[in-house]
């Protein structure tokens, strides 16, 4: 008898069979609110910068210095005025390990929680990209934002590489105090662009 | 040892020496209880404001509570309705009944993949079977990553909390650890919490780099759509699940969810009960293999080891319901004096005492379900409702009892059981003497004893 | 309205003046209370240390001794608890409703100003099962906020276990200490001269400690003071 077939066996003996009702009774949705959004990103020390549309090229510019990562699929009309080398994938984990920042969209944020979420799809770019350099900065549109939790899940692709985003890396591991900085991105730069 | 109906327990890191005396041993360390005190105290609070923001969160409890026990229920079903989907999507389904056997895969997969270092993320299950202690045996060198589990790792200890594994360490005690095992430590590194984690990061850097195989945990698998989830803080778990070429990840099979939706729950219960946040900093989710994009060789190694045996105990299975969250040994007051190590399981506190004895069986761990007040302070703050006082008591209804204390308590039911004994033994209430003999003279080291009264209160009742 | 007084095991034997302030406090307000003496004890300490078949008896007896009343009433929380939680389990009988002191006062008598009055600085410690079994919450401050010329100071972490937990007390003696020092600590902070709780076991316990620390400091049950005028 194989492993599967014994741990199988063993749990269609053990379990129960029953159906059981699940209770939703909880809040399957949020408000939408900017503002909630920026003061919560702000609180788990994400830099949250606010700029009209026609704005966002003007503050690439002054955020991004020296070389940085663009995804592919990142619009190209935000960085007309990009004074930063701009470097594409392919790059190695080392070459990335050098550079000084990356730029990525988000394919959702959460107000409630002060989450942006990665799905590895056009201008976010594979994993790698955004997790090795020292800086990252997302750019979230309006109609990114979602108020809830399970509001995310319902918009999100399961299957696509995620990365929910709630702050820069942070240990709480010495004397449960927040240490910022361990491995990911030590800073987390967010323009929010406004309707 | 079996159970009924078959079901083996589970062996490795879930049993120590009996509870009082290693709780006495941890009593006895003034800077461990300092350390701890501090360290609970601060989590609770915070995880007060965090839960306290929400206005659904006794429903959210409720749906977590009933979606986990709707998966026990059936679990065969979802575990297949994962393997298929896993498989699908290019990854690897292997199956483990102890943890033996899946040590032995995955050192198997480490040594096929021809790599004689893994690093290792978020791995409460690893522990639990011994998995760094196999692959030495193998000559494969296995990198902790969470700075807890470096911490504990280099100290050459054994983790003492299910979320921060080194919370018995103050920050002294870190700087010392890594001063005598980082090579790149300088001699004058300051005890700043800060400085300590950014030594961390740059040592371990270097084999996030260049290591080409990871091993980790996961918190959550969606059988629907065969998605994994690995919830942290540092970003370790990022980088071990995206820069390795070959990813195994091991994981206890009561921690499916039935559907993508249904994270919604534990996603918002999760982080508030365990760090007391909003939502942690990171939290990676991945399907099988994309090409591309992270490893591209996945491997899923589900572990039974003392959980179909637990599944099968309607009074105790609730126990499987668990995310990991450490809320119940943040608010235990046990927990909060002894620490970890005294419960001699990689699981300790609350949850550990009802969790740890059903996956070894009781009889190997029979002071576990003792180790407790029943106060109910865990129940109130588990985010999955699990009661943990109702279970220990369950359990220790399977404790057999030492002969004498079995003969006092037939002799106390009976003198209860009878009128004319009890109000016999009520009249010998008058002669209660200053000092008890053992083992009731535990009683009477820190505790005076009443005044012995004149006349018992049902004498004076008769006679009023 | 038939009234039953359960006085419990602990307070019959050990700590009557419990039951005998009970017994004044509710005739003063117009209750008078019937003590069915087949009564013994409610069996939490078999049942809570792995003895279910030993309690099983107990609770029969328990459930005839208490036969035809609209109310019991009972100066223990744990005792109270352990009859709704724990007896169900054990025996089909049924039981009327079984209520701790605070409780039937408050929710039942509609009082919260009892006519006590006891001239001492006061802390009062919330015993867990009454707490978290039988969600009395605040009922007891409640009724001791209206006791004449009682000064009534919060308990510094008052949430937490005192450390009995009944054969915990014994099994786990050092775990015990520990938690009854802190309790101790916390009383001695408040500068109270008495602690009172609603749960005669605690009270022995923590009342011991400070006993054996020669503070002076008292352990008097909510009823004595509710009771005294």
């Amino acid at each position: 008898m194989s492993a599967r077939d014994d741990v199988l066996a063993r749990v269609r003996a053990a379990q129960s069979g029953a159906v059981v009702e699940v209770p939703r009774d909880y809040r399957t949705a949020g408000s939408v609110d900017p503002e909630v959004l920026a003061e919560r990103l702000t609180d788990y020390r994400a830099v949250v910068h606010r700029c009209a549309e026609r704005e966002v090229p003007e503050l690439l510019r002054r955020l991004l210095t020296g070389r940085v990562v663009v995804p592919e699929g990142f619009p190209a009309h935000w960085l007309v005025s990009l004074t930063a080398e701009v470097l594409r994938d392919p790059l190695s984990p080392r070459e990335l390990d050098a550079v000084d920042g990356v730029v990525t969209t988000c394919a959702v944020a959460v107000c409630e929680t002060g989450t942006i979420v990665l799905d590895a799809g056009p201008g976010m770019g594979r994993r790698v990209l955004s997790l090795v350099p020292d800086r990252h900065v997302v750019v979230v549109l309006p109609g990114d934002v979602v108020g809830s939790v399970p509001e995310a899940l319902a918009r999100l692709e399961a299957t696509r590489p995620l990365t929910w985003i709630s702050g820069p890396s942070a240990t709480s591991d010495i004397e449960l105090q927040r240490v910022e900085g361990v491995h990911g991105p030590r800073a987390l730069e967010v323009v929010l662009v406004s309707a | 040892m079996t159970t009924f109906l078959g079901m083996p327990h589970g062996t490795g890191n879930l049993a120590g020496g009996p509870f009082p005396r290693e709780a006495r041993k941890a009593l006895a360390d003034d800077q461990l209880r300092a350390n701890l005190g501090r360290a609970t105290a601060t989590i609770r609070a915070k995880r007060a404001v965090a839960v306290g923001e929400l206005p659904d969160w006794e429903e959210l409890r409720a749906g977590g509570a009933a979606l986990k026990d709707a998966t026990l229920a059936r679990l065969d079903e979802h575990l297949l309705r994962l393997e298929a989907a896993v498989t699908a999507a290019g990854g690897v389904v292997h199956w483990a009944r102890d943890a033996e056997e899946a040590n032995a895969v995955v050192t198997r997969l480490v040594q096929a993949a021809g790599a004689d270092e893994v690093v290792k993320v978020k791995s409460m299950v690893t522990q639990e079977i011994g998995l760094n202690e196999a692959l030495a045996a193998a000559g494969i060198a296995a990198w902790e990553t969470d700075l807890a589990e470096l911490i504990v790792q280099l100290g050459h200890d054994k983790p003492s909390h299910i979320l921060v594994p080194a919370i018995h360490k103050n920050r002294s005690e870190i700087r010392d650890i890594f001063v005598r095992e980082i090579p790149s430590a300088p001699r004058d590194l300051i005890d700043d919490p800060a400085l300590l984690a950014a030594l961390a990061r740059a040592h371990l850097r270097e084999k996030f780099l260049s290591a080409r195989v990871a091993v980790s945990g996961a918190n959550f698998a969606v059988a629907e759509t065969g998605t994994l989830c690995v919830v942290e803080s540092e970003g370790n778990g990022r980088m071990c699940l995206t820069l390795p070429e070959v990813l195994i990840t091991v994981m206890g099979i009561e921690k499916l969810v039935p559907t993508w939706q249904d994270l919604e729950v534990f996603l918002q219960t999760l982080p508030r009960s365990s760090t007391g946040e909003r939502m942690n900093p990171y939290t990676s989710m991945w399907t099988g293999v994309t090409p591309g994009d992270g490893p591209q060789e996945f491997h899923l190694v589900l572990l039974d080891n003392g959980r179909t045996a637990t599944l099968a105990d309607p009074d105790g299975r609730a126990a499987l319901r668990c995310i990991r969250c450490s809320a119940c040994l943040n608010v235990c007051p046990v927990y909060e004096r002894t620490g970890g190590h005294a419960y001699g399981s990689v699981y300790p506190g609350p949850i550990g005492a009802v969790l740890s004895p059903q996956l070894t069986g009781v009889e190997d761990n029979r002071t576990l379900p003792f180790a407790s007040t029943l106060c109910g302070a865990c129940y109130d703050v588990c985010p999955v409702a699990i009661d943990i006082p109702t279970m220990l008591v369950h359990l220790r209804q399977q404790v057999p009892p030492p002969a004498a204390e079995r003969l006092a308590m037939t002799a106390i039911a009976s003198v209860m059981r009878s009128p004319r004994r009890y109000r016999a033994a009520l009249w010998l209430g008058r002669f209660l003497p200053r000092r008890l003999p053992p083992p009731l003279s535990r009683w009477t080291r820190s505790r005076a004893l009443p005044q012995a009264p004149r006349q018992s209160f049902r004498a004076w009742w008769v006679r009023r | 309205m038939r009234v039953a007084l359960f006085v419990t095991c602990l307070v019959d034997g050990l700590r009557p003046e419990v039951g005998k302030a009970t017994v004044a406090l509710l005739e003063r307000l117009g209750v008078p209370v019937e003590v069915p003496l087949a009564q013994s004890c409610c069996g939490q300490m078999h049942t809570n240390s792995g003895y279910a078949d030993l309690a099983r008896p107990l609770a029969d007896a328990f459930a005839d001794a208490f036969v035809g009343y609209d109310y019991v009433v009972s100066p223990s929380g744990s005792c109270a608890a352990a009859v709704r939680h724990q007896h169900p389990r054990l025996t089909d009988k049924r039981v009327p409703p079984v209520l701790e002191l605070s409780e039937f006062l408050v929710d039942v008598l509609s009082r919260e100003d009892v006519g006590a009055r006891y001239p001492h600085r006061v802390t009062y410690h919330p015993t867990c099962h009454s707490l978290r079994m039988l969600r009395v919450g605040d009922r007891p401050l409640r009724l001791l906020r209206h006791v004449r010329e009682l000064e009534l100071v919060a308990l510094p972490d008052a949430d937490t276990c005192c450390g009995f937990g009944g054969t915990f007390a014994l099994k786990n003696v050092d775990v015990s200490e520990a938690m009854l020092a802190d309790k101790a600590a916390a009383v001695l902070s408040t500068g109270a001269e008495v602690c009172s709780a609603g749960d005669t076991s605690c009270l022995l316990h923590i009342g011991g400690g400070l006993t054996k620390q020669g503070t002076g400091v008292r352990a008097v049950h909510l009823a004595e003071i509710l009771a005294s005028t």
